[in-house]
């Protein structure tokens, strides 16, 4: 499984091309083309902030401004699902890759969780001119946190992928059930609302949702005034990532010789 | 000298797991804990069959077989995309499967990146990719539209881009799956081409193909696979030849069965038509001759004052379907009549597959005279050389009086096949020979052919 791992790493070259050959593919034929990746988490942001405004406005809490606090949030969830439930399906869709053409599986959900790490990036601009227009100051002593909060957010996100892209091509039920899994996921997690928000019952419940530390994390460093306070929750999930990512890893190849037959 | 495909003694045998497929989902899986002897298999199916294969570094080993043998399934095992579930497959060098043609290719971008991200797919730098761009697309001849998306391409630019890239990858080892049929004539004749530049430079080629004829001509050996196991192996004619006479054993068999069958169901449906008019024994309602004759698909019919019980067809080995151009045929059918008769006429027609009558004729016509027919008998039609061109062949059979009203008539409910070395067009090969002036002179035959 070492060997397997490092040579994942060989690869690397591979990967990036795919990982360019998703970006470029993903707005071609577009008008506005690779606006999207500004335009819509915008949209997003939009619907929430006016769903939350307007049609619901107990259930936000005092936040202000309630949409620089979503945005914190939303932007790290988008990449979260959507690479999942990419790269649930990244082993069935491509198919003909792993049937006729050596290929090192283990890239397809890799590049899945990649690409949409970038989207990310690409959307990151936008947050900073949140950050500039309501003129929150951000400490650079937080900001040196960030790429921890997202390193851990990759590994635990590469686990997921691994254990999902697997098992769907055994049971392809879970692409149906992941959606709405998700979606659950999405509103236990304190994206909408602050933690401050739950009774205590549920704040503690809430420490056993991984993704809840990565949310509060990126909240405290981009929206909370004052200094981290998280980074133990974060340190223990960037470890309990790792682990994840490796079980993830031997179940992907434990079944590995097992896709060329089942996809 | 060195190996270069060392296969020893691999059986690779597939799963099936029709139970799982319809009662068991991950929810059961997960509340019974039975996930992982779920994933176990619960039947089998056998691709390879204990195949052994030493190929030297070299040579070219063509593999041939029917539809299923698992042919597919060895390349595969050699390429490394499946393992096999016995014994090891062993591979020195670098290794190019040409399995599916433009595998990986994103419909969305241009044809220009597609080459540079199956290039990195299969192997190569970026930088070796762009080395060889220019070889590449000059290869598949796409230089106007290398910019277009490939979702634009027809299906043969696809392949040739696919087949460009691949070949350009530079193995030590080629594996071929029949590719060769893709694309127009040219363009197969080039992948020969540069199939045998491979070979000029001491590469392995494994190639599956059903054109015997490359097999003969190009490789050093043959493999011939039957239901996952070797059949034969070794010198190109010799196994090409042993194969071909098996498939025309099978097609003997299957010729049989079939010809066997759409008797049995029109004369199933005969006697059902004679019980059901036994009060009126000459209303022929459901036995009517079709309105165009020559339109007719098969079928019988006719007022049964004489009927052909059996029609069997002879080769010079006695019963047979499948006839080597030249062959004598005969025809023989078993008949007999209810009452004396004695107006009487019998006639044979051989059809080819489109219908068209190649030859027709009877007794009438031939001046036999009829004087009596009593009880059983057997009527031989024997043609001494069947000098048709290859293919299937139909016939009609028939007795009826002298003006043409049918007793029995069969139409197209015997087939038969005839096999021929040459590929000569039409349907009738008239006994022929070449005679030239001494200027006009030939080359002596390049490959023995196929007898």
């Amino acid at each position: 499984m070492l060997d397997n791992l490092q040579r994942l790493f060989r690869y690397r070259g591979l990967v990036q091309t795919l990982v360019t050959r998703e970006l470029k593919a993903r707005y071609r034929g577009s008008v506005l083309g690779f606006l999207w990746s500004f335009i819509n988490p915008l949209l997003l942001l939009l619907v929430y902030t006016f769903v939350f405004s307007v049609v619901l406005p107990g259930f936000r809490g005092d936040l202000e401004p309630y949409a620089l606090f979503l945005f914190c949030g939303l932007l790290p969830w988008t990449w979260f699902s959507s690479a999942l439930l990419e790269s649930s399906h990244s082993l069935i869709a491509n198919g003909n890759l792993i049937k006729k053409v050596l290929f090192p599986v283990e890239i397809l959900p890799v590049v899945a969780v990649l690409s949409n790490m970038f989207h990310f990036f690409f959307a990151l601009p936008i947050l900073g001119l949140f950050l500039l227009f309501y003129t929150r100051p951000v400490s650079p002593f937080e900001l040196v946190w960030f790429p921890v909060v997202v390193l851990a957010q990759l590994v635990l996100t590469l686990g997921i992928a691994f254990f999902l892209s697997a098992l769907t091509v055994h049971f392809r039920d879970l692409r149906d059930i992941l959606g709405n899994l998700l979606t659950l996921w999405f509103f236990s997690t304190p994206i909408l609302y602050p933690m401050s928000q739950l009774p205590p019952f549920g704040q503690g419940l809430m420490n056993l949702n991984p993704f809840a530390h990565l949310a509060i994390a990126y909240q405290e460093i981009l929206f909370y005034e004052g200094p981290f306070g998280h980074w133990k929750w974060l340190l223990a999930l960037l470890a309990g990532s790792f682990v994840v990512f490796l079980l993830g890893y031997a179940l992907f190849d434990r079944l590995r010789d097992s896709f060329a037959e089942e996809v | 000298m060195m190996t270069a495909v060392d296969v020893r003694g691999v059986t690779k045998r597939y799963r099936r797991y029709q139970h799982r497929r319809q009662f068991a989902t991950l929810k059961s899986a997960l509340i019974r804990g039975s996930l992982t002897s779920d994933l176990s298999p619960e039947e089998s199916f056998t691709a390879v069959n204990d195949v052994s294969l030493t190929v030297p570094a070299g040579a070219a080993i063509g593999i041939i077989g029917r539809n299923g043998s698992g042919k597919s399934t060895l390349l595969k095992l050699v390429a490394g995309i499946t393992k096999p579930t016995i014994g090891e497959v062993k591979v020195n060098g670098r290794i190019s499967a040409l399995i599916e043609l433009g595998a990986g290719f994103h419909p969305e971008i241009s044809g220009r990146e597609n080459v540079f991200i199956n290039g990195v797919m299969l192997g190569l730098t970026k930088h070796e990719v762009a080395q060889r761009f220019d070889e590449i697309v000059a290869f598949a001849e796409l230089e106007e539209f290398i910019d277009a998306p490939v979702k634009n391409y027809s299906s043969g630019m696809y392949t040739r881009l696919g087949f460009a890239v691949a070949v350009h990858v530079d193995p030590d080892i080629l594996i071929v799956d029949e590719v060769l049929a893709v694309g127009d004539q040219g363009f197969s004749l080039k992948c020969l081409d540069k199939f045998s530049e491979f070979k000029r430079r001491g590469k392995t080629i494994l190639l599956v193909t059903h054109g015997l004829g490359t097999v003969q001509q190009f490789c050093d050996e043959a493999l011939w696979l039957d239901h996952g196991a070797t059949r034969g192996v070794g010198d190109p004619t010799r196994v090409v030849h042993a194969y071909l006479e098996d498939v025309a054993r099978a097609e003997e068999k299957l010729l049989t069965e079939s010809d066997r069958r759409k008797q049995e169901a029109t004369i199933a449906k005969g006697t059902a038509v004679a019980a059901n008019d036994a009060p009126r024994p000459l209303d022929l309602t459901d036995s009517e001759p079709p309105e165009d004759m020559f339109r007719a698909s098969e079928g019988r019919w006719g007022s049964r004052e004489a009927s052909i019980v059996t029609v069997n067809l002879e080769g010079d080995n006695g019963p047979a379907h499948v006839f080597r151009t030249g062959e004598q045929m005969t025809v023989r059918m078993k008949v007999e009549v209810a009452e004396a008769l004695n107006d009487f006429v019998f006639g044979v027609s051989i059809f080819n597959a489109e219908g068209v009558c190649c030859y027709g004729t009877n007794t009438e016509l031939e001046d036999l005279r009829p004087e009596t027919m009593v009880g059983d008998g057997e009527v031989t039609f024997v043609i001494d050389s069947l000098d048709l061109v290859g293919g299937v062949y139909k016939l009609d059979v028939a007795v009826h009086d002298r003006h043409g009203r049918p007793y029995d008539y069969h139409r197209l409910l015997y087939t038969f096949r005839v096999n021929s070395p040459t590929q000569d067009a039409g349907f009738y090969r008239p006994r022929h020979r070449w005679g030239f002036s001494p200027n006009i002179r030939f080359r002596p035959p390049v490959s023995d052919r196929t007898p």
